[in-house]
């Protein structure tokens, strides 16, 4: 399929693909849209935060009129809006905070999952980029006054816990979840936003005592700021343009968070062609080792040693867990950071398994190793999260949409600055 | 006085240790001897410690070095809990696990199939007591005596500043070294003392391997021994109520243990928190909460393994006029010494990091300190330590968290053992060395490091350190080629490149 197009039409094509699965998970009657593609799958929380990001681009794109986008967003936000927030179990959310995972249907926690900080962050991430795209009169003004609501409910101090830095969650059964984040990783949004509430804050001081956990490595050849999933080098790249900016930790060390994802992507190329254990498929342009699905508990016989599988799990390089289970998404994600790479792997990747891409869309799992019925094993349908990241990693890479509809947004500038990043478009 | 079998356990401190009927022999007359006639007394010592594991048993022979006279008071055996229930058997019986763990992949080698062998655990067992005996000739009663200390095997307590009783017999000194040590934490999860538990005071002591055994305590012991006892065939289950193993090393380090222990078979619970003991149908129930998810799992022996507590509340101590914590142990200044200036402790009744090679330099300091001409100040910075599990996990100087916690610019040069060419020969790649360099110098600050002898690695990183031999002159140094430890270099040869 790649062979034969441009690099702008096969951008278009694998866009134009991920976004129609968000149109086609979306509940009609609530905005709430599926994490899989699987029967009975949940809404989660994160997937919509993608969504209402996806509806800016679909407009400019002319996949949506500007007037449906406008209502779907609208539908959204007030579901969040008039949804219970309470201590009760079953509850919607709680402190302006939202579970994890929620019925497609009526709203409410499903699974007994734990109140998410950083979920609701990319909810609130997509809440306010739809708050500052739609900018005219009717629907679209009330999506910019609920979108304000629901940001300035989140009680983002409350949630830590007492604590210098921000839980994980909370639970209505048993409490803050008693684990905490240590080292980089996709939390960065959980403190940009949560530093600039205008009426909940984090206290600025939680992103530097966050930082303190951070690690400085030289990796394969390539100094970074370590962490080993690809897609916390994404998550919060999807919204903000960190290319120029700088907080106290980057300035130390005279780079920023848009180079930082440039030498992740370098030290998985590096891992992928290096193989240390031997997994079919590895090479220079195939690569992708971040949190996904997996073939699940299983182990096999191969080359006379034990080869052991895991299920969806949060795979990282160089220390692993690594499983041969690459995202087949994850490449084309990279997309802003190293166009050259991103499009040289996914089009080996096509070309070798076009198997991983049945409809135009990336699956979340794949594992060349792991034969099924003589194939690599494969996730079977579509995972939300990837699909929205694609949309919004090819938009900034094509027009900087996303990147520039944040720029504009008074909450995220004034919480990179408190969190004290200057320089560049700030 | 004469002295029978050991002191019953009835104080809260007494070691759980029984004396074992088979091979016992040989390994009581090197550490307690029966029939032990306590020497006669001087009028007045120059040193009189009090406990004879790796902390007094160093002090001693220092000080015998220098010429003063000295009293040793042990109230059970020589060799403290290194030799009895902590270092030594634990690396024994590692040793047994990693051999029956490494026929498993023998076949990649290229050996043809063949039946895993069963384990031998009374013969396991037996080799522990064998090379128990044979280590604690080097320190045995027989050697300290000839070297001119007096062995007291008693209980000792202080009666008042530069007086304390053995037994019956009060000694008199100019100084004394508290060298106590630390015993295994109690704990109050309800249910737990009526079931019935193990600590490293007693496991060594199993007639047989349990089939199913529960282990309380990601630190360094209790995946130890997890990782054995699962190597060896029992079915094991390891409860951790924090996030991570081995709270105070790395993320990475954790993980990797985390991922091996799972690989060798044994079932991971962290985050989770035991909260009950019961006896049902035969077995030992142990009822875990993780959040809000309520678990049950049954065993056939429980291991409790949370840390370590000083061994403070028999000593009469303020009869001394020496202060003390209950969880802290003996307060000490930078030198060791006590709020009785005439008196110092030494090794795990003082130190938060409870180390053998830790008591053993803080033996020596404790004498130096008391007699000497000039103080020293115990350094901390660089002690290396190691847990040894597969792979073992070793560590240096500061963590970058704790010099980023100082303000101190941090980077770290990581080469992972998958990229060193010895590590790939062995089939021993799973791990990595890293070292951490104050940036902006080529200063090392510290090192982790993963590997299956990291063991051994640390301690060329204790030496560069301790030379101070900064990164570009370590990428000059010649290493024995192919070597694991040629990793080290690789890390500051990766420096160098980067600068």
């Amino acid at each position: 399929m790649s062979g034969k197009l441009t690099d702008d039409a096969l951008l278009d094509r694998l866009q134009r693909a991920a976004f129609t699965y968000l149109s086609e998970n979306t509940s009609a009657n609530n905005g709430l849209v599926a994490d899989t593609s699987r029967a009975g799958s949940p809404c989660s929380i994160a997937v919509v935060g993608f969504a209402l990001s996806c509806y800016p681009v679909a407009v400019e794109r002319n996949w949506m009129s500007r007037r449906e986008a406008a209502a779907v967003t609208l539908k959204t936000l007030q579901f969040f809006w008039h949804s219970p927030q309470s201590e009760q179990p079953d509850a919607t959310g709680f402190k302006g905070f939202y579970y994890h995972f929620l019925d497609m249907q009526s709203g409410r926690r499903v699974w007994h999952c734990e109140l998410s900080l950083v979920d609701t962050a990319l909810l609130m991430a997509g809440i306010l980029t739809v708050g500052r795209y739609f900018d005219g009169a009717g629907d679209e003004e009330n999506i910019r006054h609920v979108s304000d609501a629901l940001y300035r409910r989140v009680d983002w101090d409350w949630a830590r816990n007492g604590l210098e830095t921000a839980s994980q969650g909370w639970k209505p059964e048993s409490g803050f979840l008693h684990y905490g984040w240590e080292g980089y990783n996709e939390a960065t949004i959980v403190y940009i936003l949560g530093i600039g509430s205008p009426t909940h804050p984090l206290p600025a001081a939680s992103f530097a005592g966050w930082t303190l956990t951070y690690q400085w490595e030289n990796l394969l050849g390539h100094d970074v700021l370590y962490s080993g999933p690809l897609f916390t080098h994404f998550f919060t790249h999807a919204w903000i343009d960190y290319r120029g900016i700088q907080d106290a930790f980057m300035r130390e060390k005279g780079s920023d968070y848009f180079e930082n994802t440039q030498s992740a992507i370098a030290i998985h190329r590096e891992y992928g062609a290096r193989n240390p254990r031997g997994y079919e498929g590895y090479d220079r342009d195939f690569w992708g080792i971040t949190a996904g699905d997996g073939p699940g508990n299983r182990e096999m016989r191969e080359s006379r040693r034990d080869r052991r599988f895991f299920g969806y799990m949060s795979r990282g390089v160089p220390y692993g867990p690594d499983d041969g289970t690459i995202a087949p998404w994850a490449m084309l994600a990279a997309v802003p950071f190293n166009a050259d790479a991103a499009l040289r792997g996914t089009r080996h990747l096509l070309e070798s398994y076009p198997q991983v891409c049945p409809n135009d869309r990336f699956t979340s799992g794949f594992n060349a190793t792991l034969k099924v019925q003589g194939m690599g094993w494969l996730s079977e349908g579509w995972f939300g999260l990837d699909q929205g990241l694609l949309v919004m990693m090819i938009e900034n890479y094509r027009t900087g949409l996303i990147w520039e509809i944040t720029r504009q947004c008074a909450v995220i500038r004034g919480g990179l600055i408190r969190a004290g990043f200057s320089g560049g478009w700030l | 006085m004469v002295i029978g079998a050991p002191p019953p356990s009835m104080s809260p401190i007494a070691p759980a240790i029984q004396p074992d009927p088979i091979g016992q022999d040989d390994f009581l007359l090197r550490v307690r001897p029966s029939g032990w006639q306590n020497p006669p007394p001087r009028s007045r010592y120059d040193l009189v410690i009090v406990g004879g594991g790796p902390a007094g048993l160093s002090a001693a022979e220092f000080a015998r070095r220098q010429g003063l006279s000295v009293a040793l008071v042990e109230r059970h055996y020589l060799g403290g809990n290194s030799l009895n229930s902590g270092s030594i058997p634990s690396k024994t019986i590692i040793r047994a696990a990693r051999g029956l763990s490494s026929l498993r992949d023998e076949e990649e080698y290229g050996a043809s199939a063949f039946e895993r062998p069963l384990t031998d655990f009374p013969s396991v067992m037996e080799r522990i007591r064998r090379l128990r005996t044979r280590i604690a000739e080097y320190h045995a009663v027989d050697r300290l005596k000839s070297r001119g200390i007096d062995v007291f095997f008693a209980e000792a307590r202080f009666v008042e500043a530069h007086v304390l009783i053995a037994g019956q017999t009060p000694l008199s000194f100019r100084k004394a070294i508290i060298a106590t040590g630390a015993r295994p934490t109690s704990s109050n999860i309800p249910g737990l003392d009526q079931v019935g538990y193990l600590t490293s005071d007693s496991i060594f002591d199993l007639a047989e391997l349990p089939k199913r055994l529960g282990v309380i305590g990601g630190g360094p012991l209790g995946c130890e021994l997890a990782q054995a006892f699962c190597r060896l065939g029992s079915r094991v289950t390891i409860v951790q109520n924090e996030a991570k193993f081995l709270p105070d090393e790395e993320r990475e380090a954790a993980e990797l243990l985390s991922m091996s222990m799972s690989r060798d078979g044994v079932d991971t619970r962290l985050n989770t928190t035991v909260v009950g003991a019961r006896m049902e149908a035969g077995a030992k129930w142990l009822d875990t909460i993780s959040d809000d998810i309520k678990c049950s799992i049954a065993v056939d022996e429980i291991l409790l393994s949370i840390g370590r507590m000083p061994n403070v509340e028999s000593l009469a101590l303020p009869a001394g006029g020496i202060d003390f914590e209950v969880a802290q142990g003996i307060d000490v200044d930078n030198f060791l010494c006590t709020t009785n200036v005439d008196v110092y402790a030494a090794g795990d009744v003082c130190n938060r990091r409870q180390f053998t090679n830790v008591a053993e330099s803080s033996g020596r300091l404790a004498v130096q300190n008391a007699f000497g001409t000039r103080m020293e100040r115990q350094h901390q910075a660089a002690i290396p330590w190691c847990t040894y599990c597969d792979p073992e996990i070793a560590h240096i100087g500061v963590h970058a968290s704790e010099a980023r916690a100082q303000s101190i610019p941090v980077e770290c040069y990581t080469v992972m053992m998958q990229d060193v060419d010895r590590a790939i020969t062995d089939g021993q790649d799973y791990g990595f060395v890293k070292i951490y360099v104050a940036q902006g110098t080529d200063q090392i600050l510290g090192a982790t490091i993963v590997a299956t002898r990291a063991s051994e690695l640390i301690n060329e990183m204790s030496v560069i350190m301790s030379a101070r031999i900064g990164m570009r002159r370590l990428a000059t140094i010649l290493h024995a080629y192919p070597a694991q430890s040629d990793a080290i270099r690789l890390a500051a040869v990766a420096f160098v490149n980067s600068h």
